[in-house]
């Protein structure tokens, strides 16, 4: 027996299984409307024209992002992401926004985007390979999607502590998924706003999947739970319930302009198609889960909650099924006439200022198109 | 005029620019209270206050991603990267971002932020604190690059940065932090993207930047004791390059040298003999010679001297183009 030794005993360590929190929820899977005692008065302003754009929105949205993924199928565009099965998440967060809020986004926003005010072949230009960009950032008030995974938080997060220098009440909001939030720029982002006290809002689409890899290999905890870490209060909420979800980026919003600084949303929803256009889920998805999402679908989830408030009068459902035509049919006319832009395009807007050493290149590239198309020098 | 030191120029630089313009804000790790590692910003958070000289979290990225946010707000931002071996966190944002932002919105967006990096070796440090990495960025379209060797140049290429509508990345030569010199601090200075002719000659033109400026001059020094004329430049921009000055003197000399403190291999040295050969091929009297750092890693402090270029290895190479003995052919029997 071993004298003058302690016994070991094993410090008490922050809990890892704390049961993670159900999601914020004013619409069941079925429609039925939830009561919550925190959320329920952050969207009783809605009066039933509200209710119907907000339905509208989301139907015009998944119909422009079928059409895109066709024309995809088609040729007509190189690749496409598909927004299909979270226009609950975009369109009820986009909708709480101030058009003078600023909005950082990834490349599957196209609800965001919509919401914003941009044109739907605009949406496409990148993805149809025409221009880098589809639109001018300030005019909609939304920096056009960034690529590189997170890095567009940091963009947000510096976009806020502009605000704060202004002294203006606007918020910046970053928009970004499950994936996102493994990378280093995001949990930076966090750090900054927390240090800065920045109004900003970090929305997290947890939409189960980063191309292949399921939620789980990117943390073990609901994502909603890192924030806290950094002194950011975050919310959970069913990103199929377009109430819940704009409940809770209202409260965001509220708090930013306020001057308590960031929020942390994670908005839990399901990507129901592929990555983008070049994925096949079939080598991953688990088919039960997918079904099991497909029953809790925000639009057929809206449209049970709208049908037992009596809205959805068959004059109603023949505008909004006018609308989406309407929106689709002028979307693939559109698309289709974006033209290929002239060759030496290709040296605009690389800088602001005059360029020597491009300027020369360009020069010595005009003399070489000319030269091939059998032009003079 | 001022006896400044080059790091006190800077200094000089920043705060002129503060008080000119009231978006523009300095962000970095340690700029404030302590006024940064090397004291270049000495004083100016005082001055200007919290919100315009930032002290940010330890995050390179950050820095430079919310630099780029805030540029979307209309401000400048002037980001200090602590050491030059600091700044790789911060490539994505600076070349995927910085730089492309602007081509990328069809130029909606001016990303007008400048990226002070303390850069280049000799001064005894540890590892990641005397690197060269001007390259990888030169090579990148839609940032510019440029550094300068003077205190006077410090002072009116770093006005020159942060007026820029383009993103700079501004490279200080930190061994020469305490060189002093005469400061005009109205002066109007010439293009931010010409390079200098620092002193003439006729048979060799020698091409330096940054650190490496006063080491060329002392070896033309050198050289004209034995009647070899020496023309310096130095380049001041690294991208662009100011070819139009490089050619103009290697037509009148017929030989360049042209050194660098970063590795040889895919250095800048090797973009100017190519331009040089392409431009001057019928005025060359012997092919572009490097003088570089060595294709290693950056080694030890006490093996540094033989890393960077000095002005022995320099007057070798200008020995080469002029057909002298060198080290490659070796003594001739005496």
């Amino acid at each position: 027996m071993r004298t003058g030794v302690s016994e070991k005993t094993q410090p008490t360590a922050v809990s890892v299984d704390a049961e993670a929190d159900l999601p914020v929820q004013l619409l069941s899977p079925t429609g039925i409307r939830v009561e919550s005692v925190e959320y329920d008065s952050w969207v009783e302003d809605l009066s039933d024209e509200d209710l119907l754009a907000i339905y509208e929105d989301m139907v015009v949205v998944r119909r422009f992002d079928n059409e895109a993924t066709a024309l995809q199928r088609q040729g007509q565009l190189g690749l496409w992401p598909p927004s299909l099965g979270q226009e609950a998440a975009q369109i009820g967060s986009a909708r709480a926004l101030r058009t003078d809020d600023f909005v950082f986004t990834s490349y599957r926003e196209h609800g965001v985007a919509y919401v914003r005010g941009v044109k739907l072949e605009d949406m496409t230009r990148v993805w149809r390979g025409t221009a880098n960009s589809g639109w001018d950032p300030f005019t909609v008030n939304m920096a056009t999607p960034a690529v590189i995974i997170g890095a567009q938080t940091l963009h947000a997060t510096g976009y806020a502590m502009g605000v704060q220098r202004d002294g203006a009440d606007s918020v910046a909001v970053a928009y970004f998924g499950d994936g996102a939030t493994s990378q280093g720029d995001v949990n930076e982002a966090m750090i900054f706003a927390a240090s800065f006290k920045a109004p900003v809002i970090f929305f997290c689409q947890n939409n189960q999947w980063a191309i292949s890899e399921p939620v789980g290999v990117q943390t073990i905890r609901p994502i909603a739970d890192r924030a806290p870490g950094f002194n950011i209060p975050s919310i959970r909420v069913d990103g199929n319930d377009v109430l819940a979800v704009m409940a809770a980026m209202r409260v965001a919003l509220e708090r930013a302009r306020a001057g308590s600084g960031a929020t942390f949303l994670e908005a839990v929803t399901y990507r129901m198609g592929p990555h983008t256009t070049s994925d096949d889920p079939s080598r991953y998805e688990d088919l039960a889960e997918r079904e099991e999402w497909a029953a809790k679908d925000p639009i057929k989830r809206f449209e049970a909650y709208l049908e037992s408030l009596g809205l959805l009068t068959d004059s109603v459902r023949a505008s909004v099924k006018a609308a989406e035509d309407d929106a689709a049919k002028r979307f693939r006319a559109a698309c289709i006439a974006l033209e290929d832009p002239a060759p030496l395009t290709i040296f605009d807007h690389v800088y602001a200022e005059p360029h020597s050493g491009l300027e020369r290149q360009k020069r010595e590239f005009a003399a070489y198109l000319s030269y091939i198309e059998g032009g003079t020098r | 005029m001022t006896e400044l030191t080059l790091a006190k120029a800077i200094g000089a630089g920043l705060r002129r620019a503060l008080q000119d313009d009231d978006h523009v804000l300095l962000m970095g790790e340690d700029i404030g209270e302590l006024g940064g590692v090397f004291r270049v910003t000495d004083g100016l958070k005082h001055e200007f206050g919290p919100l315009r000289v930032v002290d940010t979290p330890l995050a390179e990225s950050g820095i430079v991603g919310t630099a780029i946010g805030l540029a979307f707000r209309g401000y400048r931002a002037v980001c200090e990267i602590q050491f030059d071996g600091f700044i790789y966190p911060a490539f994505d944002q600076i070349v995927a971002q910085v730089a492309k932002l602007h081509a990328r919105t069809n130029g909606a967006v001016n990303i007008p932020i400048t990226l002070r990096v303390p850069y280049g070796g000799a001064i005894g440090s540890v590892e990641h604190h005397s690197e060269s990495p001007e390259a990888y960025f030169a090579h990148t379209a839609g940032l510019r690059v440029v550094t300068p060797s003077n205190p006077q140049d410090a002072y009116s290429m770093l006005r020159q940065a942060i007026a820029s509508n383009d993103p700079v990345i501004y490279f200080e030569p930190k061994r020469r932090y305490w060189t002093k010199g005469e400061v005009d601090l109205e002066a109007e200075p010439m293009p931010l993207d010409k390079a200098r002719v620092v002193r003439e000659g006729t048979d060799v033109t020698l091409i330096a930047y940054g650190p490496l400026v006063a080491t060329a001059v002392d070896a033309a020094e050198a050289a004209a004791d034995e009647d070899i004329s020496i023309e310096v430049i130095d380049l001041r921009s690294l991208a662009p390059i100011d070819f139009d000055t490089v050619e103009d003197s290697v037509n009148k000399t017929g030989r360049v040298v042209i050194v660098h403190e970063a590795a040889e291999f895919g250095g800048l040295g090797g973009e100017i003999a190519a331009v040089i050969t392409d431009r001057c091929f019928y005025s060359l009297e012997a092919p572009p010679q490097r003088v570089t750092g060595l294709n290693v890693p950056y080694p030890p402090a006490k093996l540094e001297d033989h890393f960077v270029p000095d002005l022995d290895r320099m007057l070798d190479a200008v020995d080469r183009v002029m057909g002298r003995e060198n080290s490659l052919t070796g003594w001739s029997a005496r």
